[in-house]
């Protein structure tokens, strides 16, 4: 059953883990219209709202970045075809975030929501990484793939900043306990580090190596 | 050779030592817990948002009620929720809606029961609030201890019906119990040396878990000015909802001033000291540009995380927007001219 593990998986068990990725994802939306049918959202409901769509919104950025690092260690790519739903759902609970911000926070007060964006650094680092995810999701279909050919390579890029940038604005939120953002930045390093040192690194000992064998 | 046997428990099974130390304990306040509690649910359902109506002008601080018997304390079993008899009513919060009783007992901000607003509801259960001493010390007439059980017998108990900021854009309507600080300060008998009084909260790591983690330098101190100290409007609570405190709202006695931001409150005060120089508090500490020793409730003066021009009431629901934060807290009238001349911005 699960032999897509030893092997590559086929075309329709692909399809089925798709729709696997795509109803986990749900989960979370589902726990909190739940928790909220059955009034459970702690004393501040909003301020939970926030939290949990921020926190998924980061976990499945996570794991989206996880994806390649996986190929260079293990040398499999199948999972690289769920990087655009993953992806895609990040821009998902981050517009819930955005919109539990706008809406049920601030009640559309633009005034005071430009007021706390200028003013705490904090909402300032949240936000540029909301508007940089933006292109990015606007750009995930295959039409705008092919159109910007390297381009869109470059562009998807931003991708690694929004991360960081979305690390930040949970560092700056929590008062003394950094834990928690700690754990994250650490698995945000772990998996740049894997890049890097496959694309730097290894790289150049592969060409080390051609040069020796060269010689 | 040695042959070493894995041990065939894990270490998931083996109970932590202060729990095993308090085992009968444990069990017998579980038994009373179970009993007490069924007691407690059949006979009042939780208290939910109520209005208060009676009295006149706040601000006033009237006393409208009258205190029938001295208040007496019982030693509270785990679980339960003792009343507190003979306290008077006053006419402060009036016309304000009370936060539910579960938001106000469940949404707290107590780092030495962890540092997730839910944990100190949790992580308290096992905290002893009773038997309890206070101990008066610095510049006073001479040191000297008093027990909550004489606190209690102090001054006449009244129940203030306090607004209540966090720093963190968030606030509640709660109806506190206590007394006013200036009759604790009163028999403590400072000296004239004494222009700052410092609250020092239990620093005890087996009753309180959160103490493990340094995420503050323990034990939490927090001070007042000596004019802030004697203003009617400070007491020092030791109940709320008409009950003995919930360990996790600071039992057996906290400070409230409802003009600051919520952190000045200093909970499970064992340690009262007056000094002549300013205290450096704990949030000083740890953030000297983000908490200021005053830590006045003032729109104008932003944080650098939370905006402070605005503010969330809990038990709104979803849709009921922000409200205005109003200049100390609303309550300049009884605090303001303590500050009349300072630069607010300056002294934060």
């Amino acid at each position: 059953m699960l032999a897509f593990l030893k092997n590559n998986p086929t075309k329709k068990q692909i399809t089925w883990i798709k729709i696997f990725v795509f109803v986990v994802c749900l989960i979370p939306l589902v726990r909190l219209v739940w928790l909220g049918i059955a009034d459970n959202l702690s004393a501040n409901p909003i301020e939970f709202i926030e939290r949990s769509t921020g926190f998924w919104a980061l976990f499945i950025l996570l794991a989206t970045l996880t994806l390649t690092p996986v190929r260079l260690l293990t040398g499999r790519a199948w999972q690289i075809q769920m990087r655009r739903m993953l992806g895609l759902f990040m821009f998902f609970y981050v517009c819930l975030h955005i919109v539990t911000y706008v809406w049920l926070d601030f009640a559309f007060d633009w005034l005071d929501i430009t007021k706390d964006i200028s003013k705490h650094p904090r909402i300032l680092v949240g936000f540029a990484a909301f508007i940089l995810s933006v292109p990015l999701a606007l750009t995930s279909t295959n039409n705008m793939m092919k159109r910007l050919r390297e381009r869109w390579k470059q562009l998807h890029q931003l991708v690694y900043l929004i991360a960081i940038l979305a690390i930040v604005h949970f560092w700056w939120l929590v008062k003394k306990d950094i834990r928690e953002p700690l754990l994250y930045a650490c698995i945000l390093m772990i998996l740049f580090g894997i890049r890097i040192y496959y694309k730097y690194i290894k790289a150049a000992k592969v060409n080390s190596k051609v040069q020796i064998n060269s010689l | 050779m040695i042959i070493q046997r894995k041990s065939d428990i894990t270490p998931s099974e083996i109970t932590p030592k202060s729990v095993f130390d308090n085992r009968r304990e444990f069990i017998q306040k579980a038994g009373f817990g179970l009993i007490a509690g069924a007691a407690v649910g059949l006979l009042s359902n939780p208290i939910k948002a109520a209005t208060v109506s009676s009295g006149t002008t706040e601000g006033a601080g009237r006393l409208i009620g009258r205190a029938n018997a001295p208040a007496i304390i019982k030693p509270s079993s785990f679980g339960s929720r003792q009343k507190i008899s003979g306290y008077t009513k006053t006419a402060y919060g009036e016309g304000e809606k009370l936060t539910a009783y579960e938001d106000v007992t469940t949404y707290n901000n107590y780092y030495e029961f962890g540092t997730d607003k839910n944990e100190p509801a949790i992580n308290s259960k096992l905290f002893k609030p009773y038997p309890w001493t206070v101990s008066i010390e610095g510049e006073v007439k001479k040191n000297k201890t008093i027990s909550i059980e004489d606190i209690y017998k102090l001054a006449p108990l009244e129940e203030r019906i306090y607004r209540m900021r966090c720093v963190e854009g968030w606030s509640m309507v709660i109806p506190w119990i206590g007394l006013p600080l200036a009759q604790l300060i009163k028999w403590a008998e400072p000296n004239s040396n004494a222009k700052y009084v410092e609250f020092i909260s239990l620093a005890d790591r087996q009753q309180m878990p959160g103490q493990n983690l340094q995420v503050l330098d323990w034990p939490y101190v927090e001070g007042l000015r000596m004019d802030e100290a004697m203003n009617p409007l400070t007491i020092m609570a030791v109940g709320l909802y008409g009950e003995q405190l919930p360990n996790q709202n600071g039992a057996p006695m906290r400070l409230v001033t409802p003009w600051k931001y919520g952190f000045k409150g200093a909970k499970a005060i064992v340690k009262i000291r007056f000094v002549e120089k300013m205290p450096v508090s704990s949030w000083m500490k740890a953030g000297p540009n983000e908490y200021g020793f005053y830590a006045n409730v003032n729109p104008n003066v932003e944080h650098p995380r939370w905006t402070q021009s605005s503010e969330k009431r809990i038990g709104g629901g979803l849709f009921a927007g922000r409200i205005k934060t109003q200049m100390f807290n609303g309550y300049t009238e009884q605090v303001g001219q303590m500050y009349a001349g300072m630069d607010l911005r300056k002294y934060f």
